[in-house]
């Protein structure tokens, strides 16, 4: 990894963080409504996997997606509108927090049905087959998604067709609010990809740079056609599933343990200890993340609402 | 103009797709290899070969999910439920995702799909493969929802909703696959989705119907001219979003209303037809709107003098629509 890298990649994970602590702050105010999942802890899975994607590849997420939709280059300013219901945001204000997408990004959506969008991302990689491209879709979905069945349908249906998919499983350890253990019948996640015969593996995901390598590795394998395989990413949500949640599954004692290997904190010790960053430079990433999230919170809340008309449009293309 | 069923309308629609748009393939169960349960694709694994007559595994929410991932990358599929009856596996990615993609992305994702199921009973199925569907679907804007009931209507209906950039439930009604058959002309035409149809024109009576029902509504009337009552048919042909114009244009020249389907009658399509009817005919009618429908029973039972019982028919349109007549 050379220093701009470096430098890029620490950048994201500090504005994913600060951008999420700044929605929850604004969702405490009452001025994000709804629903609102934070990513908070889990930066370093999104930021060294994305990092490791070529243009051509598609990512596709699940309904904790504003780390995954930064990573992917979505602007921190369009994603605070979003969540605010602005006609400014990535969706125009008609999706929210949990639908943010941009095609152009090759961001393919955060998705709200657990599991639903395993298929939609086999269905994506089929088009790269079909058409003999070259791109992989990454798929990426928490533990409590490979409990239902279109988790196995979608790997099985992908090993048969041998589609260029990486399936990411990001373990982080609850399924809302209960545990991977009470829920599944393997604790690790990469084990049921044997029932399909799929290559299978399992990275620590509080290490930017060790998942980076993984998917590296990985996905030139998918695109040397090696055929799908499953990457189980462990790691850990600080915050609660969603905002309000009361948390009585865990105790402090157990985030304070995961918050003392922070993937910020790690990948930061990492860039100064391998010569790639000074403390200076790094200080300067966090005031300039800073200022990033000052103005995209006057830009989100000096943004216009929809108008009503926006209600009808876009249910059919016109023909 | 050769003659053909209803089912070779469909095959010949398919095949002359694929050979038009290299982008359109077929995938479901059984329609490689084996050329569909009921051989819709008959004949086409050999003539464009696995890649394109992708036999999938028996698991219906993933051949929609992939098919619409498929066609958000820019692909044409067209997918083969078995039966109308497996589809409901699928329903959150037909409901959740394929009618909601365009809409939640502003128009930057269009899902141009065609998911075809056979429907309806009457065939000694039973509970499990006779179901009629319509109503899930025709609820749901971001769908269209479209059932031919004539050979020309299967193949130009099938074709434009290839063409569509909308996703698109294609319902056949499968015990007139082979049962109806009709004219079809050599060479390309398409039949547009949205408008209905006059089948058959008259002044006494309004027949509304689609699918199976429609062939048996045209019975119904021609046996009702003997009588002297001169019914007037409307093959709907696309359900949603529906074609109000033709239906109150006819009601507004009959004055009376019948409205038929085999579905049960509770919830039904027509409780929809004849709400358009009360809100914007009232006046010119000069009788309560009739349904004549399926009884609200779970299913289609199997033993032959139940299925009698359940499956509407052309004596039971007749006798609806007389009594109407005559009200």
């Amino acid at each position: 990894m050379d220093k701009q890298t470096g430098l890029k990649l620490y950048h994201e994970m500090v504005l994913i963080r600060r951008t999420e602590e700044k929605a929850a702050e604004l969702y405490q105010q009452g001025k994000i409504g709804g629903f609102l999942h934070l990513y908070i802890g889990q930066e370093a899975v999104s930021t060294g996997l994305i990092s490791a994607r070529l243009p051509q590849d598609r990512v596709i997420t699940a309904y904790r997606d504003h780390g995954v939709a930064i990573n992917c280059g979505l602007p921190a300013k369009e994603i605070l509108a979003e969540m605010l219901g602005k006609v400014t945001g990535v969706s125009r204000g008609k999706g929210g927090s949990m639908h943010l997408a941009d095609v152009s990004k090759n961001f393919w959506g955060g998705h709200a049905i657990v599991g639903a969008h395993l298929p939609l991302a086999a269905g994506l990689a089929l088009g790269d087959l079909y058409q003999k491209q070259d791109g992989v879709t990454i798929c990426m979905f928490g533990d409590g998604a490979t409990n239902i069945g279109y988790f196995h349908e979608a790997l099985n249906l992908s090993k048969v067709w041998n589609l260029p998919v990486l399936w990411v499983c990001e373990n982080n350890q609850y399924g809302m609010g209960t545990a991977v253990d009470r829920a599944s019948a393997v604790s690790q996640i990469r084990q049921k990809a044997e029932g399909y015969g799929m290559t299978n593996s399992r990275v620590d995901g509080m290490n930017l740079v060790a998942v980076r390598e993984a998917a590296q590795k990985i996905l030139s394998e998918i695109r040397n056609g090696s055929g799908p395989q499953l990457l189980e990413i462990t790691t850990y949500r600080y915050r609660g599933h969603s905002m309000g949640d009361p948390e009585r599954y865990r105790k402090p004692e157990e985030i304070h343990l995961w918050q003392e290997q922070d993937p910020i904190g790690i990948f930061r010790r990492h860039l100064l200890d391998n010569g790639l960053a000074v403390e200076a430079e790094l200080n300067a990433e966090d005031d300039a993340v800073e200022e990033e999230i000052r103005e995209a919170v006057i830009f989100a809340e000096s943004s216009p609402e929809p108008q009503a008309e926006e209600l009808f449009r876009d249910i059919y293309v016109e023909a | 103009m050769p003659e053909m069923t209803l089912i070779e309308a469909i095959r010949q629609a398919q095949d002359e797709e694929l050979a038009r748009d290299p982008n359109v393939f077929i995938t479901g169960e059984d329609v490689g290899v084996r050329g569909g349960v009921f051989r819709a694709t008959m004949g086409l694994y050999d003539k464009y070969g696995p890649n394109r007559l992708i036999d999938s595994p028996l698991a219906e929410d993933s051949i929609v999910g992939v098919g619409i991932g498929a066609a958000l990358y820019g692909m044409r599929p067209i997918l083969e439920i078995q039966f109308a009856d497996f589809i409901h596996p699928a329903l959150n990615q037909i409901i959740s995702e394929a009618a909601k993609m365009c809409y939640r992305s502003n128009g930057e994702w269009t899902v141009p799909l065609v998911i075809r199921a056979p429907y309806g009973g009457g065939i000694g199925g039973g509970l499990y493969h006779s179901q009629s569907v319509e109503a899930l679907f025709a609820h749901v804007p971001g769908l269209k929802v479209v059932i031919p009931s004539t050979p020309y209507d299967a193949k130009g209906l099938l074709k434009a909703a290839v063409r569509d950039p909308n996703p698109i439930i294609f319902l056949e009604p499968k015990k007139g696959y082979r049962l109806i058959k009709g004219e079809v002309p050599e060479g390309e035409y398409v039949v547009p989705i949205g408008p209905a149809r006059i089948s058959r024109p008259g002044r006494d009576l309004s027949l509304f119907a689609y699918g199976m029902m429609h062939h048996y509504a045209l019975q119904a009337a021609q046996k009702l001219e003997s009588e002297g009552i001169d019914v007037e048919v409307v093959d709907l042909r696309t359900l949603y979003p529906v074609d109000k114009e033709t239906i109150l244009n006819s009601v507004r020249k009959t004055s009376r209303a019948l409205i038929v389907h085999e579905d049960n009658l509770t919830g039904g399509y027509g409780a929809e037809i004849a709400a358009i009817i009360a809100d914007e005919a009232f006046t010119d009618l000069d009788a309560p709107v009739r349904r004549l429908a399926g009884p609200d029973v779970p299913a289609v039972p199997f033993s032959h003098p139940m299925q009698d019982w359940f499956m509407v028919n052309p004596e039971k349109i007749a006798a609806a629509a007389r009594k109407l007549a005559q009200w």
